[in-house]
């Protein structure tokens, strides 16, 4: 369940959480790193309309403390905004390529 | 010579180890002399620079596990916004110590309460507030500690532990602490004994000392009998851990056929990660208090639904009986249990409280009727007095589960059994025939058996389990299910006690539950016992 749309120099997308625990420690690790490949600036919202945070920061990533079932919404402004939330709405749908992998860890 | 001190704390990683005291130094207590904001600037940033250069290093080294735990640490380390609340107060004029350990002290609480897997970060947090502030401060004069030490603290850091050199031994003795700490984790993973909530600890710097991670203990400067039992004990162990390791993923048979089905015990979901399913027959007793000690108030549903579906889920058919909250006595809760009671064991403790905050009971039955549905769930009372407390709370299970299906949440409503613990249910078990099934919770058995409160130290000797007046009752409770065709188990500690197996078999018993490290002991035990021969 994700979708895309480019307005503008901006791009936005969103997708469904279902990792078991949330965003936690794991997960919240490979989302910023892959963000900061890319130049754009990036911002990852709770809500559609955000309040928006910056999705390279692991620090605020993991404060939102966002649980399973949550809609991600990413939006990027830059010279690669579109590859930019692309990649980051399929690392999610991918389930942050971890299925099978032990919740209490990470 | 000082005198011997015996202390009883939480197993948290099996095995035994005798080695010289080493004391963890509180670096967060630490102070620094302060330079203008432009050294203190400095100062911090190279601190945080010179932790992430330790924590690449430590990465390079770590198992799978331990690695995860450091790349997220290095990762916050890395992210500017971890240091900008810390940059703001040198600005105005505070050290680079303090004003790191003040800014850590926020972002720490902040992950405080709530959701369970965002709690469990604190330690890595701390840890990195720790790491930092040790390239800051002149660390007290903590020298490296010797191989084989025995690391006796308030709590230890994942990264300390990793950084440890455990190849010659040594074991971990924490005053506070948790099982299902990282740290604890790490020390089961590594063969490490560890015991912790111990309380306050007078251990000094390199007294001798003997750790024991299957039954909590550690003696420091331990006199001559105690070391002639160490040896004996040691020299038994490798041997028994062998022979226990054979048995440990094979069902429990007594050494006449009779099977007994042995469960575990767990406090918290985490403990589960590093178990091997095959060990047990299924989880006998889930402690839900786990969820009600976050600072930030009781857990809402959506948060126990998911620690009790990880724990179904890890069970996948195998049974999993978890016990409705057991706040009181000598678990107080803040703004739940009652307060000021002049005797708490024998106040609102238990299901007696739950009736009494139907609010905080209803989302406990939601949570547990949601996560039914993925696993064979059994839910339990404590403290059950009279057989209305069973109606009750059916009556109010049943309105949970109506409410579900009203907004149409899958839910399936699990058998309610109870705890016997309380002898006005074991002397006269038959009143109970509405109960699913029978768990004897023998150590608040025992105490209100003997009458000789379990925090009471004086009376310690009278309470013992293996009292007849005890066992008497075990009999009875075994008998009755029998004859009301009611499944009966135990589980208290009596259940993980070798010592007290063959009066437990001879009493009919054939389901305990006991904690995880003490499986293989129990099935060794069990297959030497005769079940139909006298007791």
């Amino acid at each position: 369940m994700a979708d895309q749309e480019t307005s503008g120099s901006e791009t936005t997308g969103s997708v469904l959480l279902t990792h078991e625990v949330g965003l936690h420690a794991r997960p919240s690790v490979k989302l910023t790193k892959l963000a900061k490949t890319f130049g754009s600036a990036i911002e990852l919202g709770l809500g559609a309309d955000g309040p928006w945070i910056d999705a390279k920061s692991i620090v605020r990533v993991m404060a939102a403390k966002a649980p399973q079932g949550t809609t991600l919404h990413f939006r990027a402004s830059g010279p690669d905004a579109d590859q930019a939330v692309a990649a980051l709405v399929a690392l999610v749908e991918r389930d942050f390529d971890e299925a099978g992998a032990h919740a209490g860890n990470g | 010579m000082p005198a011997m001190v015996e202390r009883i704390g939480r197993a948290a990683a099996p095995g035994l180890a005798r080695g010289v005291v080493h004391r963890i130094v509180e670096r967060s207590t630490l102070r620094r002399e302060a330079g203008s904001p432009d050294e203190e600037r400095a100062a911090l940033q190279s601190a945080i620079e010179a932790a992430t250069s330790d924590l690449a290093g430590l990465i390079a080294t770590a198992d799978a596990d331990g690695a995860d735990i450091l790349e997220f640490q290095v990762a916050m380390l890395e992210d500017e916004a971890l240091s900008e609340p810390a940059l703001s107060a040198i600005e105005a004029g505070h050290d680079a110590a303090a004003a790191w350990s003040e800014a850590m002290a926020g972002t720490i609480e902040a992950y405080r309460g709530g959701d369970a897997y965002f709690a469990a970060r604190i330690s890595d947090l701390e840890d990195l507030r720790d790491r930092v502030l040790g390239h800051l401060v002149d660390d007290g004069g903590e020298g490296f500690a010797a191989a084989g030490s025995i690391l006796v603290g308030r709590d230890l850091t994942p990264s300390r532990f990793l950084s440890i050199d455990w190849s010659k031994g040594g074991a971990v003795a924490l005053s506070e602490g948790s099982p299902s700490s990282h740290v604890a984790m790490l020390a089961r993973s590594r063969g490490v004994p560890m015991v912790v909530g111990l309380g306050e600890l007078a251990a000094s710097e390199g007294g001798e000392a003997i750790v024991d991670g299957e039954r909590g203990r550690l003696i420091l400067d331990p006199g001559a009998a105690e070391l002639a039992t160490f040896a004996t004990a040691q020299a038994g162990a490798a041997e028994r851990s062998a022979l226990e390791s054979a048995v440990l993923t094979r069902p429990a048979v007594t050494a006449d056929g009779e099977r007994i089905n042995v469960l575990i015990n767990v406090a918290e979901p985490e403990e589960l990660d590093t178990l091997d399913v095959a060990i047990a027959d299924g989880i006998g007793l889930v402690r839900t208090e786990f969820l009600f000690h976050g600072p930030s108030g009781l857990p809402d549903e959506e948060t126990q639904y998911r620690a009790y579906r990880h724990m179904l889920e890890w069970a996948g058919e195998r049974p999993v009986t978890i016990r409705t909250v057991d706040a009181g006595g000598d678990k107080p809760v803040a703004g739940f249990t009652m307060d000021g009671e002049s005797n708490p064991f024998l106040g609102v403790r238990g299901v007696r409280l739950s009736l009494l905050k139907p609010e905080v009971f209803r989302l406990q039955l939601r949570a547990l009727a949601r996560a039914a549905i993925h696993g064979n769930l059994k839910v339990m009372l404590p403290m059950v007095t009279v057989p209305d407390e069973i109606e009750q709370a059916a009556v109010l299970l049943d309105a949970a589960v109506a409410e579900l299906q009203a907004e149409r949440i899958p839910y399936a409503r699990p058998p309610l059994g109870i705890m016997v613990e309380v002898p006005a249910v074991a002397i006269v078990p038959e009143l109970f025939r509405k109960a699913a099934f029978f768990s004897i919770g023998s150590n608040d058995l025992t105490q209100y058996t003997t009458a000789s409160a379990r925090d009471i130290a004086a009376v310690a000797g009278l309470g013992d389990a293996g009292h007849p007046a005890v066992i008497a009752l075990i009999r009875n409770v075994v008998a009755a299910g029998k004859a009301l065709g009611i499944e009966v188990s135990l589980c208290g500690d009596m259940g993980g006690d070798p010592r007290h197996l063959p009066a437990l078999v001879g009493a009919g018993l054939r389901s305990v539950s006991v904690a995880p490290p003490l499986v293989g002991r129990v099935k060794l035990a069990l297959a030497g016992l005769s079940a139909r021969a006298p007791a």
